[in-house]
């Protein structure tokens, strides 16, 4: 199976890319993965993979786009949060490619 | 407004069939497939309560359930009717929708 | 919009780690929720066991997805009717279920409460108004 490299130590991912074990995500990892979707990470990109792990943690669930998006807005106000800035944040889709980043499953109903 | 039920469990294995009973409306059919079929006939435990339960409700049974265990229309309780295939489309077709109890 | 709002049921009568049926009614009612439908969720028979509190899935290798309940008003899945003679046969109150509730938009969010207890007549009217009614 392969992995992403973290400082040397080997974190197995999917086909997909989305890591096997939740419990080895770290900041650095994530580093790793955005470098490798060719993302460079900014505050506002931190602030969409933080809220998506919170949100993981409390509901047990990454969330579909239009929660997050709505969710964003209210955290971050409309300038953020709206689809257009969402995707030129993550251009391959805010849920698919901030969740892989954020070491959680693909989220549900995305296909 | 009626709503055809299925149920295809055995009623001395599992409380679906008496809980789609005490949920149907007057009106509703309520169709006994699978195993289901054992709801239909008479003289067992259940026959007095099936018969109170589905006393506003219109009962059937899926003959080739039935035949396919070996159980003779003779044994059916009174007020269900025997359908075939074709009587379980036009069921459906007649009614505003299908509830299948799992 | 063009097409007409359909009523949506998910009925749930099964307990929830014993059989995947609990969980995986929780994920179509999730996809479900993109398509803009008015969807409710029926809890009742052995169904009402998914909903208490204060479920502990470490010991048996499962997720707890009853955590996942409290997104449904997210989701904009705001009703949740819960059979008071289920509850009772099985030695229930809603004190004993979780507290799921959801923002009103067009209340200036107020949170309020998603579970609406029920009797089994109300049930049946509840079952008796949809469009389309899928069981778990």
């Amino acid at each position: 199976m392969a992995a992403y490299d973290v400082n040397g130590s080997a974190v197995e991912h999917d086909e997909e890319g989305y890591i096997t074990n939740l419990s080895e995500w770290s900041k650095d990892l994530a580093d790793v993965i955005a470098a490798a979707e060719e993302v460079n990470m900014t505050d506002e990109h931190w602030a969409v993979v933080n809220f998506l792990r919170d949100y993981y943690e409390e509901y047990q669930i990454a969330p579909a786009v239009r929660v997050l998006i709505k969710a964003i807005k209210k955290s971050l106000g409309p300038d953020v949060g709206n689809n257009k800035y969402m995707y030129e944040l993550f251009p391959y889709g805010p849920a698919k490619q901030a969740c892989k980043i954020a070491g959680l499953p693909k989220p549900t109903g995305c296909v | 407004m009626a709503t055809l039920h299925t149920v295809n469990k055995s009623p001395f294995q599992n409380p679906t069939l008496i809980s789609c009973l005490g949920h149907a409306k007057a009106g509703d059919a309520v169709l006994m497939i699978e195993d289901g079929v054992y709801g239909a006939m008479n003289g067992t435990a259940l026959s007095d309560a099936m018969a109170t339960l589905g006393g506003d409700v219109s009962l059937y049974v899926l003959g080739d359930d039935l035949a396919a265990r070996g159980i003779d229309a003779a044994r059916l309780a009174d007020g269900v009717t025997s359908v075939d295939y074709d009587g379980f489309v036009d069921l459906a077709a007649n009614h505003d929708r299908t509830q299948n109890w799992l | 919009m063009s097409e007409q709002v359909k009523k949506f049921l998910y009925v749930n009568r099964k307990a929830p780690y014993g059989t995947i049926y609990a969980q995986e009614s929780l994920e179509v009612v999730l996809i479900g929720a993109a398509f803009d439908q008015d969807v409710s969720m029926a809890f009742l028979d052995d169904g009402v066991f998914q909903l208490t509190k204060g479920q502990d899935t470490k010991g048996i290798g499962l997720k707890n997805f009853s955590a996942t309940f409290r997104a449904l008003g997210d989701y904009e899945v705001t009703k949740l009717y819960v059979e008071k003679e289920s509850l009772d046969e099985r030695g229930l109150t809603l004190d004993d279920l979780q507290n799921i509730e959801y923002e009103d938009e067009d209340d200036d969010y107020a949170e309020k409460p998603s579970i609406r207890l029920v009797s089994r007549a109300e049930m049946a009217d509840v079952m008796a108004e949809q469009d389309v009614v899928l069981s778990f």
